[in-house]
């Protein structure tokens, strides 16, 4: 959990503090010079006014304390801060044979080597959303705002008040993207900051991508990090989506990410969070056409005074389509995670196939896990099962492998392996599958820690190394 | 077949019901609205002790700074406490020795709802306590029961024979604080049942009551309270029909059940209030406070339920598993159908180590109903070896239908084991058509698979209710499959 100290706010004083922010400092806010952008914000502005932020009071946010979150000395700047660096200074990446588009976000500015925004040979366009606002409006003003549920929740209301930065990825119809696009997060700061990136992924007709998303802090300082992602697949389009969390402990990050899938589209989903203070990941998936596939898997590996949120949200509104959500979780010493996943079934969506599944392992009584698998069924012909667990390691197999001489460190980690195995079986990129299957091993002999950067290789011990390359 | 299904389905959904009749006896009521003016009125008029008037006023006054709960998966309109009658008695309130003194339209109603109370319905081994409005009439067994040491008599002869008893146990599984409901309740209830089996008795025979709302406008508030001693055993059945009235009716009862050392105690109930109309004009309001607590050790509670009326059904048989080695059980069949909704599902809370439960739950929708089934399973970090199996399925019949799942499963300890599995499905053609291949028809077909289908849950009830409940479903469910 997250430090707790005397700059912990109510949420209706951090609520006041923000709208006063945006009243006084609207016009100071990057990205504000298109009229599209400016009316998005106003509308969201609106809506954040209406809207309560999260507190332990409401259902969603019951097991989760948000207030930690709500702070009065967070840094929140407007002064455009995308840099001009090559990151491959500051990393090489650790996956052997991924051949990747590499694109960094620090402290959610795009940093690049290049150009902030790059276009390659078969018009697909990756690079920074507050250049995107600049260059294709119209674009920005089709999709911005179109899947993310600003209407609903405050903190999607308040990331599209204040967004500045982020990643933006079109891919044109027809279009394969061959090699992975790799998105490192970082953040790194020595004051308290609150930062809200914004990414938006467009897929259009027939294309494929794979997207690997890793968010990583690099010193221990107090943040907040407010992410909202909307990812649009077009009829046909593939999307592989990869997020890998290795977060230091006073981080705070909360991910919103909102996909829009149409007709006979496909999506991969997989959260993998290794380490973090407080984590939330909402996946909401909205099934627009028919016969879509969705694949929304996770896995958590969490100890010490660690939180893990994971709020699923599968919405069938079309028939033929499938979704199948599978978490599983290792929760150690004081360690506590939630799993809240929902499938909704509307009206007339029938032919759905809807699966859920939690499983999780406590390995201490001081470790908690709240699990709600949800069903929200309004048409008859489906196929609709959930199933959650929470148990222990299986003490017949512990046995087994005692009794073969295996000492009972090695036998635990092995079966904490398998059991965390399922999920990352499910990656269909080979070298990162591997580097995930290292990740986990590591991590769950205790060896892992946020210097030792998932993905990427931090080439110094020291964190504030990057830091130095920044001044 | 698509034109003949939706012929059935239209047949189905015409059904009247079956039990809607008003029984014409001068009741005793109290003026429309809720004051402390009506809670005493309630009190004085049931001429309770004195402590009773303090836990009303108490309960009433915090009833009043509440908020009705809106977290529930179901719609109605709001619902003014002030626009009804708060206590209705039957005139006069009759002290039998035996059944020729009762009034004989009286035992015409309970003729028609087939409850045994008459002599040759000994044989069933059935004890009967028949609340019909709000007061009890008539209570069989009583002597033979009273040899034993056992006490099952209304609330109000327990509040005048046995006040210490019931001042020691009420509230003491539902605090009036509990919720919107159970305050209502304990404000303003009007009768009910007591049980108490004394330490090391089994109690021979199922202990049975009857509910049946009559008088227009009448909430009815009652307050089961079973207290079962140590080494004890208990069956307890409540059944309950209501006829066809155009305003909704609003039932909030309070069920509280003591299960000391190694005592067991078995709840059924049969629950076929008037479900409104197929427009959802009318029916009942269902909202419902269960809890038991198994309080010593190796106790045992079993909440068995067939939920096939109401118009509304707001219901979570719950269980408190205290002490080491309880044991929890709860197996419900919830049937929805036109414009019903039901909310409901159980709670087992584990704070004993190597406690138990088993959570079989049952949902059928039909027409524009939604059922929703919400349970929490929470394992403290206490209860160490505690262990768990749920098991939800909803058969949905027709698109209109809605069926829902809200488990919630909170575990503190490492050594718990918890386990929740649901599905949701239409019923299946496969076997449908496997039936109707050998001649059996349509509706035969269906009420056979879900007959089936609810088994595990059916298979528990006693043997008097078993056969009514597969009736109560047979007659529900009649043709409702396209």
């Amino acid at each position: 959990m997250i430090a707790n100290n005397n700059s912990s706010l109510k949420p209706h004083a951090f609520k006041k503090a923000m709208i006063a922010l945006f009243e006084n400092k609207h016009d100071q806010i990057p990205g504000n010079s298109s009229d599209i952008i400016d009316k998005l914000r106003q509308i969201a502005f609106e809506h954040f006014k209406q809207l309560e932020l999260p507190s332990k009071t409401m259902e969603s946010w019951r097991f989760t304390n948000p207030e930690p979150l709500f702070r009065d000395d967070y840094i929140i700047d407007f002064e455009s801060k995308f840099q001009k660096i090559d990151v491959s200074k500051i990393f090489t990446c650790d996956v052997y044979d991924l051949d990747t588009y590499c694109v960094t976000l620090i402290n959610g500015w795009f940093a690049y080597k290049n150009s902030p925004l790059s276009c390659l040979k078969d018009g697909t366009i990756i690079g920074s959303l507050y250049k995107a606002m600049e260059i294709y409006p119209d674009i920005i003003e089709k999709y911005l705002g179109s899947v993310a549920k600003i209407s609903e929740q405050s903190l999607i209301s308040l990331n599209t008040v204040f967004m500045q930065d982020g990643l933006f990825i079109y891919v044109p119809d027809n279009v394969k993207v061959e090699k992975p696009v790799q998105v490192i997060n970082i953040v790194d700061s020595d004051k308290p900051v609150f930062l809200q990136p914004r990414n938006l992924i467009i897929a259009g007709k027939n294309s494929k991508l794979t997207l690997v998303h890793c968010d990583h802090s690099l010193t221990h300082n107090i943040s907040f990090t407010n992410t909202v992602s909307e990812v649009i697949l077009h009829k046909n389009a593939f999307i592989d989506h990869y997020k890998v969390q290795n977060k230091g402990r006073n981080s705070a990050l909360v991910t919103s990410m909102f996909f829009r899938q149409e007709q006979n589209s496909t999506l991969n989903n997989n959260v993998m969070t290794l380490n973090g203070g407080l984590t939330r990941n909402q996946v909401d998936l909205s099934i627009k056409g028919e016969n879509c596939t969705a694949e929304l898997n996770g896995l958590y590996l969490m100890d010490k005074y660690q939180h893990i949120d994971n709020s699923v949200f599968a919405d069938h509104a079309a028939p033929n389509s499938r979704s199948n959500q599978l978490y599983k979780g290792i929760l150690d010493d004081q360690a506590s995670g939630v799993f809240s996943g929902k499938v909704l079934v509307r009206r007339g969506s029938q032919n759905t196939m809807a699966f859920q599944n939690n499983k999780n392992i406590l390995l201490t009584d001081e470790a908690k896990i709240n699990t709600q698998p949800f069903l929200e069924i309004y048409a008859d012909d489906v196929k609709c099962s959930h199933g959650a667990t929470v148990g222990q390691l299986d003490p017949n197999a512990m046995f087994y492998m005692r009794s073969r001489g295996i000492c009972e460190r090695t036998a635990r980690q092995l079966l904490m392996y398998a059991f965390a195995s399922e999920v990352v079986k499910k990656i269909s990129i080979e070298p990162l599958k591997d580097n995930i299957n290292k990740l986990v091993e590591k991590r769950l002999k205790g060896e892992l820690s946020i210097c030792d950067q998932c993905i990427l290789n931090c080439s110094s011990k020291e964190p504030r190394f990057v830091q130095n390359i920044l001044d | 077949m698509q034109n003949n299904n939706n012929k059935l389905i239209d047949k189905f959904t015409r059904d009247e019901y079956k039990y809607g009749f008003y029984t014409d006896i001068q009741t005793d009521t109290a003026s429309k609205g809720l004051s402390e003016d009506t809670v005493r009125f309630i009190w004085a008029k049931k001429k309770e002790p004195d402590f009773m008037l303090d836990f009303r006023l108490k309960a009433f006054r915090h009833w009043q700074k509440m908020k009705e709960p809106t977290w529930a998966h179901i719609k109605y309109n709001p619902i003014d406490y002030q626009d009804m009658i708060y206590y209705a008695a039957p005139r006069k309130k009759p002290q039998y020795e035996n059944l020729d003194q009762v009034d004989p339209e009286l035992l015409e109603t309970f003729n028609k709802l087939g409850i045994p109370l008459e002599e040759q319905k000994q044989l069933a081994g059935i004890a009967v306590d028949a609340v019909m409005d709000s007061v009890s009439i008539t209570t069989t067994y009583k002597k033979k029961l009273a040899e034993k040491g056992i006490i099952f008599s209304s609330f109000s002869e327990a509040l005048q024979n046995h006040p210490e008893l019931v001042r020691e146990h009420i509230a003491s599984v539902v605090p009036y604080t509990d919720n919107f409901f159970a305050a209502l309740n304990s404000a303003v209830f009007s009768d009910g049942s007591f049980v108490y089996i004394p330490k090391g008795v089994k109690c021979p025979i199922e202990l049975s009551t009857y509910f049946r709302i009559n008088a227009a406008n009448t909430g009815q508030f009652e307050r089961t309270l079973i207290v079962a001693g140590e080494d004890s055993y208990v069956s307890y059945l409540e059944g309950c029909t209501a006829p066809m009235r155009s305003e909704n009716q609003l039932h909030a009862a309070v069920v509280e059940i003591i299960a000391q050392k190694n005592a067991e105690v078995k709840y059924s109930t049969v629950q076929n209030w008037w479900p409104g109309d197929k427009k959802g004009k009318g029916g009942v309001f269902n909202f419902v406070t269960k809890r038991g607590i198994c309080k010593g050790d190796n106790a045992k509670i079993s909440w068995t339920q067939v939920e096939t009326g109401s118009a509304i059904t707001w219901k979570y048989p719950s269980l408190i598993l205290k002490g080491n080695n309880t044991t929890g059980e709860f197996f419900s069949v919830a049937v929805t159908n036109n414009m019903q909704q039901a909310d409901t599902g159980t709670k087992m809370i584990h704070l004993g180590k190597n406690s138990r439960s088993t959570i079989i739950s049952k949902g059928i929708s039909a027409g524009n109903s939604n059922n929703s089934y919400r349970g929490l399973v929470k394992m403290s970090k206490e209860a160490a070896n505690s262990r768990n199996f749920s098991q939800c399925d909803s058969l949905l019949l027709g698109n209109r239908s809605g069926a829902h799942t809200f488990p919630y499963i909170d575990v503190q300890n490492k050594s718990s084991v918890a386990e929740h599995e649901a599905t949701t499905s239409k019923i299946s053609e496969d076997q449908l058509f496997y039936c109707l291949q050998r001649g059996i028809d349509m509706e035969n077909a269906i009420g056979l698979i879900v007959n089936g289908y609810a088994k595990d849950v059916l298979n528990k009830l006693p043997m008097e209710f078993a056969v009514e409940a597969q009736n109560l479903l047979s007659v529900s469910l009649e043709g409702s499959v396209g």
